[in-house]
């Protein structure tokens, strides 16, 4: 399933339940009771960002050209392909925080003991079985959506296309109505 | 039984109703519970907090995002102030049903005209005789009124001891007044968790979950008992009796009334009103053979106990009885009664009749209870139903051809008869039989149903599990009809199921392996029968002391966390098939599961593994057994003692 994960801001009602999913997922024990007390604790990779009253979730792009993979000194970042995940590979991290510091959404972030950088990993195990990231299937107002980007296009296109089609409806019930 | 089976519910008749109602693209609870998922794990964890509007805050409880609350709450002060919220609203609902039946106990007493009567003499006695009431010379009515009124005080008291409470042991009360949770009076309990909950008043975990305790008590040994004393007295002690369950037991061709909600006052009259001939010719004029009454929950068991009436289903069955499209008139009063009904019914000829001035439901024709005119109002509920009979015909209707059969009826009293046989009414076999070993303890399973386990696989399966290892089980509620459409309430069916000491004790008293007692006020029932198992003597001093446990497989209501912490804090170890939402609070959880067991005796245990769950029981039972220097269990059993199980390996 290729993809990425995208916002519909409007639908955001700051539950934080993306977080917690997210954490639970990349947890040892994937059950809730258990994992909060897992040491190292697990981290979320989304985080619900308040600006000016708004909530905006934020996590990885999975950039196509992405500075964390160029900047990182040892291959430990890696683009799975188009439209795919960029991974970290935690063994290979030594945790030099370059990727912090190039990431321009502020979405990479450190492990509870520092030793390794942790961010998004689209939820590999999930997308491989055909299922959403966790963090999706947890939005209970539909704010998160996982699409492709020709998903995305074709339903902008839609959307675009259904208003001009309105749009030209309506113009032509205007002329009718200046006719009579 | 496998979990790999996809089945929503281990009962037959469930299972048809869901794939007809399936077909028909009904929406069930299931569904609307598969729509809720994943559900918010804040929630789950007891970790949100909307007491104020500086809120709502909610904890993170992987440590990243916040720790306290905007008041500086920690995880531990929410989930108390959470849990003690729910135990209120639980001992208010069960003491609002007692207070009503004082109320119906002073309108009968008072009122020659009243439809209701004072029916136990016997009891009504006994029970003046406990409140300090001089008897003699008075009437049943005189007596009623005095013990009515002083039911009614017991409410209100703001200060001193309820009652009910002291008929518990001695151990129990000296616990209670040492660490001050002995209930004061009903109402104020409930008030002051309200109070202390009230943003910035009690901030320490284990003082407010304490009043949550006292508040409870003032539930199990205060209104949950009035509401059971004084329903006898009204309707008549139950005894054994034989009678149905399941949805099978509407007929295509009857007008078929069902109750459901908890209190027995109107569905009394409602039994009463359907019996009455004038009601059967009408029925017949409308072509229907007759009238079936049957329930649906508490109010199910009220007049199943008193009555023999049979019972449709339990919680999570009162969508698929209406989904038969069998069902004339559903009649409703409060508590687990699903806002979704009316909507439901609409689908169907169905008719929807709220009752109580406190429960109105969307769609629903509401026709108002008043029990001064009891009788009337019952007959004009049972016309509109008959009056809706023809609507029926010609429409699809589906009654799963299913059915058991069942004995009810047991009560402390006459567990007590049945126990000592006709001529010696004691406790002493059931204790001497823990004490030989023939049995090894006793378990009383109760509680809801929830989508979140398949309806009716935690209660019988714990309680088979129970009964093969030679443990009697009473039950209360949802569990036991759900134990009844699995034969367990069978005798005859039953005793299969049993460890050889079960059997045997079984064989020589009459009863069956497990004693329903009633519906979910009627918990009461058990406190009593632990306090005369104490007071039998051999068994230890305290309810604490006792080769016993309890449990709530598949709880879901307030209700069942204020029985749960009466129950515990009489000193019984509990095990809960859905945690309490306090798993996010460590030290909170801490306190319930263990440092609990110091102060009262019992404590909690979350397991959803039904057959897990009741080998902690046992072990427990176990533990008790040893601790009493009991002797070894007679029989074999298939889950052995932990002890016996280790020197077999060992040898």
């Amino acid at each position: 399933m290729k993809g990425s994960i995208y916002v519909e801001l409007s639908k955001c009602l700051s539950c934080h339940s993306c977080e917690l999913a997210c954490a639970l997922e990349h947890s040892e024990s994937k059950e809730l009771a258990k994992a909060i007390y897992e040491d190292p604790a697990p981290v979320a990779r989304v985080r619900v960002e308040a600006v000016e009253g708004a909530a905006i979730p934020l996590q990885c792009r999975h950039c196509e050209d992405a500075p964390c993979v160029t900047i990182c000194p040892c291959e430990a970042i890696e683009k799975l392909g188009p439209e795919q995940a960029v991974i970290i590979h935690e063994d290979k991290c030594i945790g030099c925080k370059f990727c912090i510091a190039v990431c321009p959404f502020g979405v990479v972030s450190l492990r509870s003991d520092g030793k390794v950088a942790l961010k998004c990993d689209l939820c590999l195990g999930r997308t491989e079985e055909g299922l959403e990231p966790a963090c999706v299937s947890a939005c209970p107002s539909g704010a998160l959506r996982f699409l492709s980007a020709e998903e995305l296009s074709k339903q902008k296109r839609q959307a675009a296309a259904k208003r001009e089609y309105q749009a030209a409806q309506s113009g032509k019930e205007q002329a009718k109505e200046e006719q009579t | 039984m496998s979990s790999k089976d996809n089945s929503i519910s281990i009962d037959p008749a469930s299972e048809q109703m869901l794939e007809s109602a399936a077909s028909q693209e009904l929406e069930l609870a299931w569904d609307r519970y598969q729509a809720m998922l994943p559900q918010c794990g804040y929630g789950q964890l007891g970790l949100c907090c909307k007491i104020c509007v500086m809120g709502p805050c909610r904890i993170d409880p992987f440590g990243q995002g916040p720790q306290k609350g905007i008041c500086g709450a920690t995880a531990d002060i929410i989930a108390a102030r959470n849990l003690a919220r729910m135990i209120a609203g639980g001992a208010a609902a069960h003491s609002d049903h007692g207070r009503d039946v004082a109320h119906t106990l002073l309108t009968a007493a008072s009122d020659p005209n009243c439809d209701y009567k004072v029916i136990d003499e016997k009891k009504i006695r006994a029970l003046a005789e406990e409140f300090g009431i001089a008897t003699e010379g008075k009437s049943k009515e005189e007596l009623a009124k005095a013990v009515a009124e002083m039911s009614f005080a017991e409410f209100g008291q703001q200060h001193g001891e309820l009652k009910f409470a002291q008929r518990a042991p001695d151990d129990q009360k000296k616990r209670w007044r040492e660490h001050r949770v002995m209930p004061r009076g009903i109402d104020r309990e409930i008030v002051e968790i309200m109070h202390r909950t009230h943003m910035g008043v009690d901030n320490d975990p284990k003082n407010i979950i304490l009043q949550g305790i006292r508040a409870a008590l003032a539930d199990g040994w205060g209104g949950s008992m009035i509401a059971t004393e004084l329903s006898d007295v009204l309707f008549g002690r139950p005894n054994p009796l034989k009678s149905m369950v399941n949805l099978g037991v509407m007929k295509a061709d009857e007008v078929n009334i069902l109750v459901h909600g908890h209190e027995p006052t109107l569905s009394e009259m409602l039994v009463a009103a359907s019996q009455d001939p004038e009601m059967i010719k009408l029925a017949e004029s409308k072509g229907a053979k007759g009238i079936t009454l049957a329930g649906i929950c508490c109010t199910a068991n009220e007049i199943l106990m008193r009555h023999g009436i049979a019972i449709a289903g339990n919680f999570l069955q009162q969508e698929l009885a209406l989904s038969t499209g069998a069902v004339d008139a559903m009649i409703v009063d409060v508590q687990c009664v699903m806002p979704a009904l009316g909507e439901l019914a609409k689908c169907f000829h169905t008719k929807l009749i709220s009752t109580s001035p406190k429960a109105k439901f969307p769609f629903a024709e509401h026709i108002e209870f008043d029990e001064s005119k009891a009788l009337d109002i019952a007959k004009q509920i049972i016309i509109t139903a008959i009056e809706n009979f023809p609507k029926r015909k010609g429409k699809n209707v589906c009654i799963p051809d299913i059915r058991e059969n069942m004995v009810a009826g047991f009560t402390a009293e006459s567990v007590f008869e049945f126990l000592g046989g006709r001529y010696r009414p004691s406790y002493r076999p059931l204790n001497e039989g823990i004490i030989t070993g023939r049995l090894r303890g006793a378990a009383a399973i109760v509680g809801c149903n929830n989508p979140k386990i398949k309806h009716d696989y935690g209660h019988v399966t714990m309680t088979k599990e129970l009964l093969a290892n030679d443990v009697l089980v009473v039950t209360t509620g949802c569990t036991a009809i759900a134990d009844a459409k699995a034969g367990l309430l069978d005798p005859g069916e039953a005793l299969q199921y049993c460890g050889k000491g079960l059997q045997e004790i079984c064989r020589a008293v009459g009863i069956p392996p497990v004693l329903h007692l009633g519906s979910c006020v009627d918990i009461s029932r058990i406190l009593v029968v632990l306090c005369n198992v104490v007071s039998q003597g051999g068994l230890g001093a305290s309810i604490a002391d006792l080769p016993a446990a309890g449990a709530a497989p598949e709880w879901m209501s307030e209700k069942a966390v204020a029985i749960g912490f009466y129950v515990v804090a009489s000193g019984v170890y509990t095990v809960l098939g859905q945690p309490l939402p306090v798993q996010g609070a460590e030290g909170l959880t801490k306190f319930l599961c263990q440092d609990i067991e110091d102060i009262f005796g019992g404590k909690f245990a979350f397991e959803s593994d039904p057959v897990e769950a009741a080998h902690m029981m046992l072990d427990h039972i176990d533990r008790k057994r040893s601790e009493l220097k009991l002797a070894p269990v007679l029989y074999p059993v298939p889950y052995a003692p932990k002890e016996v199980a280790e020197a077999a390996v060992a040898v």
